[in-house]
């Protein structure tokens, strides 16, 4: 079962307790871009297979929106922040390129 | 290719039966094939099959990165109805259907196909309309199916339970040709059937790279080396995001984890598939006596062929409420497969933004169902240029709004 821990109030919870919400750090595009990057915004995932950075909300607890990374291929979770933020936050990004060496956050180390 | 047949028994029964050839032939890659498609599970194998009888291609190569029909094609439960709402789907999975009717004698194999009927279980009152609706639908597409009362429930599932406290059987959308089929032979009949034509089915060759050229297809690499082709086709449901990726565009995909288990075999209780979307749980019987049930998708992105313990939990408890008599029965098996989730529960069966590569991908939890009507259309599209059957589910769809919205349809996944 996943577990992960909620940033806005401080508990370990399990996946039951939690809401999934899909990708985090999507560009925002509205009134004013192109089709193509509202229809990217809208639909297009990147849906990778390793690290991924995705929204939670804390459903059946505090109720707050906060963000994971996990890897999908090994259900291994680096960490939760807060969603107060556009990347991930720098102790983040050193856990992951700690356990996956290489990695880096679109392209940048 | 040797064809199977009651005499075809008998005189292998007087020589020890040492005269059986192999289903399909399994050849290294050749350097170039006309097409080639990613992914030996049902879609991947039916699409091909239809390129050669259909439209006289065959020099086809299907590469596939484990074993023949050993991603989603062998973790369904094996569920055949064409019941949905909308014009597009309806005709695809109808289609689908009735090739599932002629397939074994087809392809000469015994896919065991049985329509044996399914009811989709209407507990809520908005349930009980939107099958009505799904009814009317069907009628107006040509799809056989009726809106029943709760007696004529009890009458085809007797082992029921009508008056679950929380959510009563109000009736049932009964589609009375779906059925099932053996899963692993659809893969199996299909691939020989290839073999058959001249094709080759590459296993354990695992594809690494999408080579272009002018802003065109020209090969993939693989772990047995690079492969050029003029036409490349993706069919590899969970993993189709990451040969998007390789191929340079996104898909509208989220891949998430779908997991189903079987009980100890009894004896037989229920000749019927039923099919409970309000409390996320389907159960039929197999051949061999085993409850095959399956439950609801996870929420979260997954690769691991792997479910959550909860879903279990929330399957079986709804499954035990809506049929009393399997409350003791012990569980065998349990197992997981990937499946890619569009926005709105449709496939895509599409060409994509690199001109020559074809997707047919985002069948979510129905693949198994749709795989001769898929593979029908596919082929259609990839020797035409577009398929009346897959025209509605075209990957622009997503940029012009005109999504085939079956998740309101099912009111659940499906």
């Amino acid at each position: 079962m996943l577990i992960l821990h909620c940033p806005c109030c401080g508990v370990y919870a399990d996946e039951t307790e939690l809401a999934p919400g899909g990708e985090a750090h999507l560009t925002r595009h509205g009134p004013g871009s192109s089709d193509e990057a509202f229809t990217s915004y809208l639909f297009a995932r990147k849906n990778p297979r390793g690290v991924h950075f995705e929204r939670w909300r804390h459903a059946h607890g505090c109720g707050k929106w906060f963000h994971a990374a996990r890897d999908t291929a090994t259900l291994e979770v680096f960490g939760t922040y807060s969603a107060q933020t556009t990347e991930p936050p720098k102790a983040i990004r050193d856990a992951i390129a700690k356990r996956r060496p290489g990695w880096t956050w679109r392209g940048i180390a | 290719m040797r064809r199977y047949s009651a005499f075809a028994i008998a005189r292998e029964a007087l020589r020890h039966h040492k005269g059986w050839p192999r289903a399909w032939a399994s050849p290294e890659p050749r350097r170039r094939y006309d097409v080639v498609i990613v992914g030996a599970g049902g879609h991947g194998l039916a699409t091909a099959y239809y390129l050669g009888k259909n439209f006289g291609i065959t020099n086809v190569a299907i590469l596939e990165k484990g074993w023949l029909g050993g991603g989603n094609t062998g973790r369904n439960t094996t569920i055949i109805r064409s019941n949905y709402l909308q014009d597009a789907s309806a005709a695809i999975y109808e289609k689908s259907r009735s090739l599932y009717e002629t397939l074994s004698q087809e392809l000469n194999y015994n896919l065991m196909f049985s329509p044996r009927g399914v009811i989709m279980l209407a507990q809520t009152e908005s349930e009980v309309r939107g099958y009505r609706r799904t009814a009317h639908a069907n009628a107006l597409q040509g799809v056989k199916t009726e809106f029943i009362g709760p007696e004529r429930v009890k009458e085809l599932v007797p082992i029921i339970n009508l008056t679950g406290p929380r959510y009563p059987v109000l009736g049932g959308l009964w589609q009375a040709r779906g059925g099932t089929a053996r899963h692993d032979a659809v893969a199996w009949g299909y691939a020989r059937a290839c073999s058959d034509m001249g094709m080759e089915i590459i296993q354990q060759c695992e594809v690494t790279g999408i080579r272009q050229k002018d802003g065109k297809v020209a090969g993939v690499d693989t772990n047995k080396g690079p492969i050029d082709c003029d036409k490349l086709a993706l069919a590899v449901a969970g993993h189709s995001g990451v040969l998007a990726a390789m191929a340079g565009f996104r898909l509208p995909l989220e891949s998430v984890a779908l997991q189903a288990l079987v009980s100890e075999p009894i004896k037989p209780c229920m000749d019927v598939v039923v099919m409970a979307n309000t409390v996320h749980g389907y159960m039929s019987q197999s051949d061999k006596g085993e409850m095959v049930i399956g439950g609801g998708a996870d929420g979260f992105n997954n690769y691991t062929q792997r479910g959550s313990f909860h879903h279990i939990e929330e399957t079986v408890r709804a499954l035990v409420e809506t049929f009393p008599i399997i409350s003791r029965l012990k569980m065998l098996r349990q197992w997981g497969g990937i499946v890619d989730m569009t926005g709105d529960r449709s496939p895509i069966l599409s060409k994509t933004p690199l001109a020559g590569c074809f997707v047919n991908c985002g069948w979510g939890t129905g693949g198994f169902k749709s795989i001769p009507g898929s593979g029908w259309g596919m082929a259609e599209l990839m020797a035409k240029g577009h398929s009346p059957l897959t025209d509605g589910f075209s990957l622009d769809r997503f940029r012009e709004g005109r999504f085939v919205d079956e998740s309101v349809a099912a009111g659940v996944a499906h």
